[in-house]
């Protein structure tokens, strides 16, 4: 049967990991390319690369950066961050990504996941919601957490589904960096209505919040998370071994 | 000389590198005489079945392909590539395929319970069913990467393994000379390798 996935995420500027990273065994702990075969090495079932580069030279740099990897690591990469137009999605395609996240990109103009479903497959076309509660509800935000677009996510999410995107990365800004678990209440509403892989984000603190998260969400496809990973708190090998001792399954 | 055929569907960057990883030059290419002249051909493919058969037949491809098959050169066909080697698919309609090997393509959610995710998106692992000697260095249980809400309904005795999604799918399949994966060998860490790896020693 499918297996429940782990996936580590690298926030890349100019074409460097950002975060602290803390591993001994490796010469050049911010090197994307190094970092991602080290990860592929230890059992991540998956890589997500996060473009936080503003700048255009930065942008020719991060998809140098994603070719080299795509050329040393073999599993699946997602590449998101800055992604506006179904040209981004050529970029980014070309140079090795499987698939992509949209984000604000897909608030900002409602027919790029139609568009780029429809030009590279479902398959490929991920949402990635930031939503966080206000008065009750949960919103949508933009532009990496900093702007309420006062859109309801849950039936949002829903839409971006049925417009294309063939799986949700859901990134709760309430649990986000606190260290206290996922966002349990927030993924099983999301879980409930969509029928496409999602992936938890957001929160995670130690091996026992994804063990929760595995439990009580059994809709939830995979669990992300970054500095836990990359401070070496959370092993991902030892992680994997819990969790099939938990007699959740994992690739091992 | 490995062959990987460039018809206009999905890209190839990843697999050219999964092959080079190994030590293996390839050629992608969408010249006919690459084909004959290659030891063996890779048909990889992403998207829908009739777009990519249309493109497949008419971009010239096609004939080369099933001459070299029925000459006896090894053939692999990846994930839609693998469903192309088909006689035909269902998705969006009824399509023709290459018919190198006899069996349709239908929805999973023909065989599997419902309330499972479509696709099946992730690690999956494989359960041999008839020897095959792509799995030459592959364990019985190893995980394999898939992305796909179609599959291969054929006899049983074309296929070499299948997954488990709440009913056995055909994860992997076998006429002679002619391969085919459902799954993404090139995205499978060092499992996927050693089947490419194997690949490249069949004999030809």
């Amino acid at each position: 049967m499918i297996t429940k996935r782990i996936i580590p995420c690298l926030d890349v500027r100019d074409g460097r990991v950002v975060k602290g990273v803390n591993f001994q065994d490796l010469n050049d702990v911010n090197s994307p390319v190094e970092l991602a075969k080290y990860y592929s090495d230890c059992g991540a079932d998956e890589l997500v690369f996060y473009d936080i580069t503003a700048s255009s030279d930065g942008r020719k740099i991060f998809t140098d950066i994603l070719r080299e990897t795509a050329r040393n690591v073999f599993i699946p990469l997602t590449v998101g961050g800055g992604i506006s137009s179904v040209a981004d999605f050529g970029r980014v395609l070309s140079c090795g990504a499987d698939k992509v996240s949209v984000n604000t990109g897909a608030i900002r103009n409602p027919g790029l996941i139609p568009e780029a479903a429809k030009l590279y497959g479902s398959q490929c076309v991920v949402i990635s919601a930031d939503v966080k509660r206000v008065g009750g509800e949960f919103h949508v935000f933009a532009r990496g957490g900093r702007d309420d677009t006062g859109i309801e996510a849950v039936g949002w999410i829903r839409r971006c589904v049925d417009a294309g995107a063939g799986e949700v990365v859901l990134n709760s800004i309430d649990t986000d960096g606190v260290r206290g678990g996922f966002d349990i209440e927030m993924l099983k509403a999301v879980c409930a209505a969509v029928n496409v892989p999602v992936i938890a984000s957001g929160g995670a603190g130690k091996i026992a919040d994804f063990v929760r998260l595995f439990r009580e969400v059994p809709g939830a496809d995979a669990g992300l998370a970054a500095s836990i990973f990359h401070f070496g708190e959370v092993r991902i090998a030892d992680l994997k071994r819990v969790l099939r001792d938990e007699n959740i399954l994992v690739r091992l | 000389m490995i062959a990987i055929v460039n018809y206009g569907v999905g890209n190839l960057f990843s697999l050219e590198s999964s092959f080079n990883a190994i030590g293996q030059n390839v050629t992608v290419t969408s010249l006919p005489d690459d084909l004959r002249a290659a030891d063996r051909i890779i048909l990889p493919g992403v998207g829908a079945f009739g777009d990519a058969a249309e493109k497949l037949f008419s971009s010239g491809l096609a004939e080369p392909l099933i001459d070299e098959a029925k000459r006896g050169k090894p053939i692999l066909g990846i994930c839609l590539g693998m469903q192309l080697l088909f006689t035909k698919s269902y998705e969006f309609g009824e399509f023709d395929g290459l018919n190198l090997i006899p069996g349709e393509i239908r929805p999973i959610s023909d065989v599997i319970p419902g309330g499972l995710k479509i696709p099946q998106m992730g690690w999956n692992s494989l359960t041999f069913t008839n020897p095959s000697p792509i799995y030459s260095r592959t364990p019985q249980g190893s995980y394999v990467y898939f992305v796909h809400s179609y599959a291969a309904f054929c006899d049983d005795r074309y296929i070499t393994a299948t997954t488990d999604y709440g009913a056995p799918l055909t994860a992997s399949v076998q006429n002679g000379n002619v391969y085919g994966v459902q799954y993404h060998p090139e995205k499978s860490g060092s499992v996927g390798l050693d089947i490419l790896r194997a690949f490249c020693e069949v004999k030809a």
